[in-house]
């Protein structure tokens, strides 16, 4: 990376801003980070716009419309380092719930002309579309791990970022465990680290927001988060969430599908 | 033809471009163009377990997930017909104040100020003013430790459930932001000051202001729908008063009265309306700007949040000070039939949701309307009310001057996408 200023450029694709704010919530770094890169394209921040290439690309959100394909293909070819930033980015966010569903029985559920509407079938990832070079998943992302990833790339050095599970976080800050003590059905076995272990330091269950962690046992998750359900249907429910559309947690909630353990209830 | 093109909306949350076109000297076509793709919220809250809908609905906005998250469990409460305690009613007020207090620093210093300065950004603004926008980061800040303080963290906040809070959050760390609260109070009072002294353009439109109201204290969680055209609703009754239409002209779900008439949500509907129930430091410092009210300039949306910022520093305040962790955290539901509507003041606006849920919990019908969605008609007629003055201006400063008007609003586009719809005429019809 060049050694005078590296330019940053922060896109926006189907999300709710809640990633991009992350930055401007570095309420003490910010200042700091605009001195130490060029933030040279950040519409929700600054009307001034410099054209590319950048050397860095944050991408929040996922694809969900022909037009954020080509944008995506375009950005890619002017970023040097690309991020996907966020749930969204990652795993398609919670608009991805539309892919386990009819999108068209959603659309019109909410619009009354739905054939205005201009929309793919499915919220996908921005790694579906193009090359992502870093994915940094949270929904919304833990600012700390952004500012860790920039430090780290302004220095050429691998980002430190957690490999393990949420449960080791609760261990970390004393969380005595939900699942275990309450009887709470917690997805943080399976979710990655990131977030601080919140959930479960409120009292609740880990909902998996910071999206799966790569050697969880999820047979074995499955079936004593089924056995610790409090409503039909709450290990599905857990499964198909923000990050729903991960493939380990798509691949977990297939399972329950296929060996017709699935005890959602129709709505009436 | 003459045409006003800004192809990507700076400074608003979401994503949206802004075309007038102009003939003979009057604006023929003003479109507010929103390339935020829908994402179906209503689509799939369908059959989702009620105690997930706030968990969900924050994911709306990332800049007022709180708000989303009360008027859902303000509604689904009245679905199951369950009160929650006085103690869970003052620690959601208190939420609300960090929610905010982070959105207006943000919005004040950071989204609209630089277009009263001249500038393109806050980073600009700090080159030549580094303690505004040092002082502008520390009030945000603030606002967002409360809310990290009750929710573990700011944007999606975890600990909000339906009956009230998962836990009690510790006391400690809240009354450790005392000093900072006292601070941050002083500095907006010196904040409303400084956003007197902007040279705000001129433009006064007489708007139909329509806010909650509560006799006992600035309405934000709950009370009566109140217009300034006199109309009094209470909140079941809202769809009564105002109705979302999906209207061809403007390629949009508006919504308006059951008069038909265009209006304003928002800080200027608020301070309108609920000056009288404004705390004695927020009252002070609306007096002593000498602001005539009722305040019609839509730009001037920045000096109604910052009073609000006094408001809601000073109450914070208070909050912090009485806050007691007694009693249960929630109510304990009883699942059961039934249909229910929320509404809460967003820091844009009002925000109404109304679900049904069946005996198991789970969601069969859900209805939300931001804020930004009923502003929408209000916008465009606005900047028809403009046309004719920026005409004769110069194009880069009449660009500036509509996107400016348009900023002064806040619009959170991520949150209205679903009732704007994209581009439905063709381009030289």
């Amino acid at each position: 990376m060049d050694k005078n200023k590296p330019t940053v450029a922060v896109y926006k694709f189907s999300s709710c801003d809640g990633c991009q704010l992350s930055l401007l919530n570095m309420e003490d770094e910010l200042l700091s980070l605009a001195d130490a890169v060029d933030i040279a394209f950040f519409i929700e921040a600054s009307r001034a716009t410099k054209p590319g290439p950048y050397d860095i690309a944050l991408v929040e959100g996922s694809v969900t419309t022909s037009h954020e394909i080509e944008r995506i293909k375009e950005i890619r070819q002017d970023a040097k380092f690309l991020i996907a930033l966020g749930t969204c980015a990652t795993a398609g966010g919670v608009q991805a719930l539309r892919n386990f569903a009819d999108a068209s029985e959603y659309a019109k559920t909410v619009y009354a002309h739905p054939e205005y509407l201009n929309y793919l079938p499915t919220a996908t990832p921005i790694a579906d579309h193009v090359k992502v070079d870093l994915e940094l998943w949270g929904c919304p992302v833990n600012k700390a791990e952004v500012i860790e990833v920039i430090v780290a790339l302004l220095n050429n050095r691998k980002p430190n970022l957690p490999t393990y599970s949420v449960c080791l976080q609760c261990k970390r800050r004393g969380t005595i465990c939900v699942l275990v003590d309450k009887g709470i059905p917690c997805l943080g076995p399976a979710t990655i680290a990131g977030c601080g272990a919140l959930c479960p330091a409120n009292g609740r269950g880990c909902y998996g927001c910071f999206g799966p962690f790569r050697d969880a046992n999820l047979p074995a998750l499955t079936e004593a988060l089924q056995k610790a359900e409090r409503y039909p249907g709450e290990t599905m429910r857990l499964y198909r969430g923000i990050s729903g559309n991960a493939p380990l947690f798509r691949k977990a909630a297939d399972a329950i599908l296929s060996t017709g353990k699935d005890t959602r209830k129709e709505t009436k | 033809m003459k045409t006003i093109e800004v192809p990507a909306l700076a400074r608003v949350e979401g994503e949206g471009g802004l075309y007038i076109g102009l003939e003979n000297g009057k604006a023929v076509e003003i479109r507010l163009d929103i390339y935020e793709p829908p994402r179906f919220f209503e689509g799939f809250l369908h059959g989702r377990f009620l105690q997930e809908v706030p968990d969900i609905t924050a994911r709306i906005c990332g800049i007022c997930p709180v708000a989303y998250q009360m008027s859902s469990v303000f509604a689904l409460e009245n679905a199951l017909g369950i009160k929650i305690t006085p103690q869970v009613r003052m620690l959601r007020r208190l939420m609300y104040c960090g929610e905010y207090i982070e959105s207006h620093a943000l919005h004040i210093y950071m989204l609209q100020a630089p277009d009263l300065l001249g500038k393109e950004s806050a980073f600009e603004v700090a080159a030549i003013a580094p303690d505004v926008v040092k002082n502008a980061l520390r009030l945000k800040k603030i606002g967002n430790a409360i809310l990290s303080a009750i929710g573990g963290r700011s944007v999606h906040p975890v600990n909000v459930c339906v009956g009230g809070f998962y836990q009690w959050p510790d006391s400690q760390p809240l009354k450790k932001l005392l000093p900072d609260l006292e601070w941050g109070l002083q500095t907006s009072i010196d904040c409303v000051k400084w956003a007197m002294t902007l040279p705000y353009p001129d433009l006064e439109i007489d708007y139909e202001f329509v806010a909650l109201h509560h006799p006992d204290e600035y309405g934000v969680v709950e009370g009566e729908v109140w217009s300034s055209k006199g109309r009094k609703l209470s909140i079941k009754d809202y769809e009564k008063g105002y109705i979302e239409e999906h209207v061809k002209r403007s390629n949009a779900l508006h919504s308006h009265t059951v008069d038909g008439s265009t209006y304003l949500v928002g800080p200027l509907a608020r301070l309108n309306l609920n000056h009288e129930q404004l705390l004695p430091a927020a009252q002070k410092a609306l007096k002593d700007s000498n602001l005539k009210l009722p305040l019609k300039n839509p730009y001037k949306s920045l000096i109604a949040r910052a009073i609000e910022l006094v408001q809601f520093y000073e109450e914070a305040i208070q909050l912090v000070k009485s806050y007691k962790p007694e009693g249960p955290a929630h109510v304990e539901l009883k699942l059961k039939t039934g249909e229910g509507a929320g509404a809460t003041e967003a820091p844009r606006g009002l925000l109404y949701h109304r679900y049904k849920i069946d005996d198991n919990g789970l969601v069969t019908f859900a209805k939300i309307t931001p804020p930004t969605a009923q502003n929408l008609p209000r916008i465009e007629a606005d900047l028809f009310a403009l046309a004719p003055k920026i005409i004769k201006m110069p194009e880069a400063e009449a660009t500036l001057t509509a996107e400016h008007l348009v900023r002064s609003y806040d619009p959170c586009i991520s949150c209205a996408t679903h009732f704007l719809k994209l581009k439905v005429e063709e381009k030289g019809k």
